[in-house]
């Protein structure tokens, strides 16, 4: 293979101001993203290059701001649902679940067994359909377009389940304060069962295409390394924490829902590069897959789906602050929400993983890196545009 | 949980503390203390974990609420460590040099609600919004209808029809 280590001193660096000088002509400036292929979203990096090494970095996000934590403070509790779900456009359901979350601790209300159950089983969907969508998109990123294909059209029958279920295929607002808004269609579980069953020989297939790929395995080992220190320093979580050896996971940690009872045990590595990660989240698919079979074997047949509530148009939901949490694909999912006792929240905000991982963390990440590394980079970490800048 | 609020009442004037749940606790503390006492909390407490970093606009009252969101990773305690600052030349003090992100969420906080940190790395370029003239968006007095109705509708060039009227027209001109 050819190697080639580049004599770094020839390069030039930032001056005591830590700006570049551009005059030199040894630096070029050029925008990745926001439209761009190998972009996850709408964001772009700001990237100063000498030759085809990065010696800066800079996220620029703003491109799909709407302005959803302003209007909270104009809509009751209620009106806030169907906006709540479009902070993150993957994996809509951790936000809603999170709302729901912090309108019943403020307002004291214990959801039903069953509705336990069934919001559980919906959030495992949701892990399952992003992860069907992004795990082969790490293929895409060096050139491996085959899988990506498969991951849509699997993708599709679980968001084909969801329609049944909620009747929204991305946007579902079917967990609402006090519980679920119904149960599951007759003969549900067995059409999920069936679409499981392709899963599995999905997952077998894309190790086959992806993982043992000779020209993936050299695209992605010993790139984009996270040091283990850097987990506290940059508030890294979820599977990109995993990767460095920290087992962090909410459903673990802080046990919500119905995942006290279930039995599981997230994929940990410790070489914290990109292949690590791609690896993880592989065995995320077979741990999902492995979830969501239990779900369904151990959720009960019947009950009550939906505790009482006042009426939402009215609803004052009492003084207080709280800070709810889940795990979303991408790892640790939070809402901080403050009521000030009146029909309207007085803040709700949304702290996604990728508030860190896209902005501190990728740009120390992709210094000295080489720019055909970045999509890969940037898939690595699962980045969410929307979620950063609601 | 209740051991370590004990500790940081021994040493640092708390005016409230609100027990969420028995493992998430909300204090209160003067302007002057915070960044004492999430140092304190980071490095002697061990709440390692920085959360989040947020602002909630009591304007009735003229002020801004901070609230530093801590975790501590292998006891699983969340603290929020609130304090509350003037809204008029709102300023705070730097926590950048605690955590990499921090100065991530004090850009965004000097962006949409005007609060400086001085010395806070990129603090003054843009984070979500270029060329943004008006006071910061999400402080409560800034009005977004009034602002989309001045910035968007009705301005010069555009105009409206009735349907009905419009349709008639294009169909039977001459009527």
């Amino acid at each position: 293979m050819f190697h080639w280590t580049p004599d770094r001193s020839a390069f030039p660096t930032a001056g005591p101001d830590g700006k570049f000088d551009f005059d030199s002509h040894k630096l070029v400036k050029i925008w990745h993203g926001p439209n761009h292929p190998g972009v996850t979203g709408n964001m772009s990096l700001e990237l100063t290059i000498s030759g085809d090494e990065v010696l800066e970095s800079k996220t620029h996000v703003g491109y799909l701001h709407r302005g959803f934590e302003k209007l909270y403070e104009r809509r009751t509790w209620i009106q806030c649902f169907p906006t709540v779900v479009r902070m993150c456009v993957p994996e809509s359901d951790s936000n809603e679940y999170n709302l729901s979350a912090g309108i019943e601790e403020l307002a004291g209300i214990e959801i039903p067994e069953m509705a336990k159950w069934l919001r559980t089983l919906v959030l495992e969907m949701s892990r399952l359909q992003a992860l069907l969508r992004i795990v082969p998109a790490q293929g895409g990123t060096v050139g491996l377009g085959l899988g990506v294909q498969w991951g849509v059209y699997l993708r599709d029958l679980i968001l084909d389940r969801f329609e049944e279920l909620t009747g929204g295929r991305i946007y579902h607002m079917y967990m609402i304060p006090g519980g679920v808004r119904g149960l599951l269609p007759d003969g549900f579980k067995e059409r999920l069962e069936e679409n499981l069953i392709l899963v599995d020989e999905f997952v077998l297939s894309i190790k086959r295409l992806m993982l043992d790929n000779a020209v993936f395995k050299k695209r992605t080992v010993g790139i984009a390394h996270i040091p283990v220190e850097w987990i506290d320093k940059y508030g890294i979580v979820g599977f990109v924490a995993r990767g460095a050896g920290v087992k962090k996971d909410v459903r673990l940690d802080y046990p919500y829902l119905a995942y006290d009872q279930l039995d599981f045990d997230p994929a940990i590595s410790t070489d914290s590069d990109i292949y690590a990660r791609t690896w993880i989240r592989w065995n995320d698919i077979i741990t999902t897959v492995d979830l969501l079979r239990q779900i369904m074997a151990k959720m009960p047949k019947k009950g009550e789906f939906k505790a009482p509530t006042p009426n939402v148009l009215h609803w004052q939901v009492p003084k207080g602050e709280v800070y709810v949490r889940s795990e979303s694909s991408r790892g640790e999912y939070g809402f901080y929400i403050v009521s000030d006792g009146s029909k309207y929240p007085r803040r709700i905000n949304l702290r996604g993983p990728s508030y860190t991982h896209a902005v501190s963390l990728l740009e120390k990440m992709l210094v000295n890196s080489n720019i055909s590394d970045i999509a890969a980079t940037m898939v690595s970490l699962q980045t969410c545009p929307p979620e950063i800048e609601r | 949980m209740k051991e370590i609020i004990n500790n940081i009442q021994e040493k640092f004037k708390i005016s409230e503390v609100t027990e969420q749940r028995e493992n998430q606790y909300f204090i209160s503390v003067e302007k002057k203390d915070t960044i004492q006492l999430v140092t304190y909390l980071k490095d002697i407490e061990k709440f390692t974990n920085f959360i989040l970093l947020t602002a909630v606009d009591w304007i009735e009252k003229g002020q801004f609420q901070l609230t530093y969101m801590l975790n501590h990773p292998s006891k699983k305690l969340d603290i929020g460590v609130r304090t509350f600052i003037e809204r008029e030349n709102a300023t705070m003090d730097s926590a950048h040099h605690l955590w990499e992100h921090v100065a991530t969420f004090q850009r965004e906080l000097k962006e949409m609600f005007g609060i400086d940190f001085p010395g806070s790395p990129r603090v003054d370029e843009p984070f979500l919004l270029e060329g943004w003239d008006n006071i910061p968006p999400m402080r409560r007095d800034f009005d977004t209808k009034k602002y989309s109705e001045e910035t968007y509708f009705p301005r010069p060039g555009r105009s409206t029809n009735d349907p009905a009227e419009h349709m008639k027209k294009k169909l039977y001109p001459n009527e």
